[in-house]
């Protein structure tokens, strides 16, 4: 389903390199220190970042040279993923008609998925009158709108208190699980790996070091990168 | 902390001196109109056919010079902020603030080389069968020069606007696959709608208050804003009455726009950012890149044409001639005189405004006292130099010969016609600069002159280089009380320039309009340069 085949990235100073394979309705999550290259290679998948050499293959297709919008993908950033002059119900109506031009169908769809992310009638109000987590459920209403195959979440609730980034992180869960979507989630937390995650790889200096089953991934131990990143003594 | 090693009334001293200055001038100009009116009737004013006349022409032309300027400057922002990078792009955005520092009478004898009876636009349409067809005089020479002056300005004012959207709107915009259309309406239309207001005002101001433009190529009664309307009554028809009369009309107009510009406020949208840099998605559409460079190439030919044309018939003009003539030296000893005390006193009264202002703004936090301080500034655009002018000619004409004086007169008047040049160009960043360094010159006793050269100077010098070259800029190219104060004795180049255009010694006016261009922006770059030092970009 989202295939990176080779793909590497050269900057001065540092050279990327990253070969993966996301099975169709899975969740992967990347996880690492920060200047790893994680949120990097979402920006590949998305379209964002272009790659020096290697193809991006998304649902079977080479879309290695499209526009971000062309994609069957849909991403949320970790903050300003909402128009600050727009309410919730129009950041969210963006995402079916990107001019707002939006039929009477298309309204109750917006307000189904306000409802789906916990925001039913919160939909007239400007995201300074919304709390950092309402904020980002706009964001995930709005993905869920979108209708794209494939959700990229980047450290979507890094600065979310514990309980809450549990509560959002389970919203995504059911989610992705009712709309059968293709999710990477990128994270500093291996807890959010382990609530939300099938598998996990771990990335470290700009490429995938170790990928497997999440709890496996975190027990093994045979990684000593992994193991220094999570501060355990071997 | 038993005592202030420096005692902070040295802060307020300053600005207090600065505003009894100011005081005293503007008073005694008010003193001269209020004597001078009592026993008008003000209803006069709407009974007299010619009075309203001028004061609706002059809303008019006002009016459609605005939505000319910004109506072309929205295009051409639009253009310059889509395109980041083009050959000459940092050269071309260089070349739009020209107009701030080209004379205005040098700029319209430019206009009339290219848009009068015998122009290049007239030739050029001669070339391909047409009649020729005189439009400058009048309306369209007042419009075409406004534009000329106020479309830069205007795109300079809107272009940071563009810059200022955060690159993760952009992000959005393409993650979203937002067409030119919908970036246009949901992106961009939003972020202007705050700022248009005060751009309009701005530009309506100064077309409403324009002399020498009016002046040099209103032609007629037919034609007449207040501002000129005042230096005829007073120059030509000697009725004081009048005169008085349109002062205070013009006086009462001003206070209105700079009332409104102050409601307005700054209410901006603070767009928050991580700083992320993200083009927009719009760029690589046909259509759309032509259009943009059609705007940028329009605006680059609307300026340059002008001013090349001073250029090439200076060269031609009888340069020997003009340059033997020691009429030219002296008007440009006068000047130059004139510019360089001027611009002094400018700055030096600005520093002093913004000394206490910002005393008052960061260490007292009494903003609004500090705002009306810094307001103190701006009185030149609520009482317009001819307004001031007036004020003084009846105060000083049955004490002195007003005349002798005028030197003085201009000097002053210039002054405080670059003040609020001054205020803007360095109020931002001497507040910046108390922000950052003021704690920390306080822990290490670091005061006085000590300050001032350690502290102040080097990181001050830049904004005010630029703000003393602006001032002295806007002083040698000055055609406003001079013309009313103006005598054999007192010309300035641009009187003599306007003297020999109105003469229609057309050769003798090329070669001073050049070597007016020449001293302008001589006298600009080398004070920039000398007191700025070099620019670190």
């Amino acid at each position: 389903m989202i295939e990176l085949d080779q793909v590497t990235l050269v900057y001065p100073g540092m050279t990327l390199s990253f070969d993966l394979s996301v099975d169709a309705g899975e969740c992967l999550a990347l996880v690492g220190p920060s200047g790893a290259g994680k949120s990097t290679l979402l920006s590949v998948v998305a379209g964002f970042e272009q790659p020096t050499s290697g193809r991006v293959r998304l649902a079977g297709e080479d879309v290695t040279e499209s526009p971000p919008a062309s994609r069957p993908v849909t991403t949320v950033f970790q903050e300003h993923n909402l128009f600050a002059h727009l309410d919730a119900t129009a950041n969210v109506g963006l995402g079916i008609d990107p001019g707002l031009k939006l039929s009477r169908d298309d309204h109750a769809r917006v307000a189904l998925a306000l409802d789906q992310v916990g925001l039913g009638g919160l939909g007239g109000r400007l995201p300074v009158e919304l709390s950092g987590g309402q904020r980002q459920r706009v964001a995930l209403a709005r993905a869920l709108v979108r209708r794209r195959p494939i959700l990229l979440l980047d450290e979507p609730f890094a600065a979310l208190g514990p309980a809450l980034r549990r509560e959002m992180l389970d919203l995504v869960d059911a989610l992705r699980r009712a709309e059968t979507l293709t999710t990477i989630l990128v994270s500093h937390h291996p807890e959010d790996a382990l609530q939300a995650a099938d598998r996990s790889a771990f990335v470290s200096e700009g490429r995938i070091i170790a990928i497997d089953q999440t709890a496996r991934l975190f027990s093994s131990g045979t990684h000593p990168e992994l193991s220094d990143y999570l501060g355990r003594a071997e | 902390m038993a005592e202030r090693s420096e005692p902070l009334m040295h802060r307020f001293a300053p600005g207090v001196l600065v505003m009894a200055l100011l005081a005293m001038i503007v008073g005694a100009a008010f003193f001269g109109l209020l004597r001078e009116s009592t026993g008008l009737e003000p209803g006069l004013l709407w009974d007299d056919i010619y009075l309203r006349r001028v004061v609706v022409f002059t809303l008019w032309q006002a009016f459609l010079s605005t939505l000319l300027s910004l109506g072309l400057a929205l295009p051409v922002a639009r253009a310059l902020a889509r395109r980041q990078r083009f050959p000459g792009r940092s050269l071309l955005l260089r070349l739009l603030g020209l107009p701030l520092v080209v004379p205005t009478i040098v700029a319209v004898f430019g206009i009339v080389a290219i848009y009068g009876q015998t122009g290049l636009m007239n030739r050029l349409a001669a070339g391909l069968g047409f009649e020729p067809v005189q439009y400058l005089y009048g309306l369209g020479g007042i419009l075409i020069a406004h534009v000329f002056f106020n479309l830069p300005l205007a795109v300079r004012l809107l272009l940071p606007a563009w810059q200022s959207v955060p690159g993760e709107s952009w992000r959005l915009a393409a993650q979203l696959g937002m067409s030119s259309r919908d970036i246009l309406c949901l992106v961009e239309w939003p972020m202007l709608r705050p700022l248009l207001p005060q751009v309009a005002t701005l530009v309506f101001m100064l077309c409403f208050t324009s002399f020498a433009v009016v002046l040099t190529l209103g032609g007629g009664p037919a034609s007449t804003t207040i501002e000129v309307a005042i230096y005829q009554a007073l120059r030509f028809d000697f009725d004081l009455g009048r005169a008085t009369l349109l002062a205070l009309l013009q006086l009462i107009c001003c206070a209105t726009l700079v009332a409104a510009v102050q409601a307005m406020g700054k209410h901006h949208l603070v767009n928050p950012t991580e700083g992320r840099v993200q083009p927009r998605p719009d760029l690589d559409h046909v259509p759309g890149r032509l259009f943009d460079f059609a705007c940028i190439g329009l605006v680059l030919v609307s300026t340059l044409l002008p001013l090349g044309a001073v250029v090439t018939s200076g060269l031609v003009g009888p340069l020997a001639q003009v340059l033997a003539d020691p009429q030219l030296w002296n008007s440009a000893a006068l000047s130059l005189g004139i510019a360089l005390t001027s611009s002094a006193l400018a700055v030096l009264a600005g520093v002093g405004i913004l000394i206490t202002s910002r005393e008052l703004r960061i260490n007292r936090r009494r903003t609004g006292l500090a705002e009306a301080t810094e307001l103190c500034g701006s009185l030149i655009l609520v009482i317009p130099p001819l307004v001031l002018g007036t004020g003084f000619f009846i105060v000083l004409r049955p004490l002195v010969n007003v005349f002798t004086w005028s030197p003085l007169l201009i000097v002053v008047v210039n002054a405080l016609m670059g003040l609020p040049y001054v205020m803007r160009v360095l109020g931002p960043p001497m507040t910046r600069v108390t922000q950052q360094h003021e704690r920390l010159c306080a822990s290490l006793d670091i005061r006085g002159w000590d300050r001032l050269r350690m502290v102040e100077w080097p990181l001050l010098r830049q904004p005010a280089g630029l703000s003393l070259a602006l001032c002295a800029a806007l002083s040698t190219g000055d055609l406003g009380v001079v013309a009313l104060f103006g005598s054999q004795d007192v010309t300035t180049l641009p009187l003599l320039l306007y003297q020999r255009l109105a003469g229609y010694q057309m050769g003798e006016a090329a070669v001073t309009a050049l070597f007016l261009l020449t001293l302008s922006l001589l006298l600009f770059g080398g004070i920039e340069r000398l007191i700025g030092g070099r620019a670190h970009d």
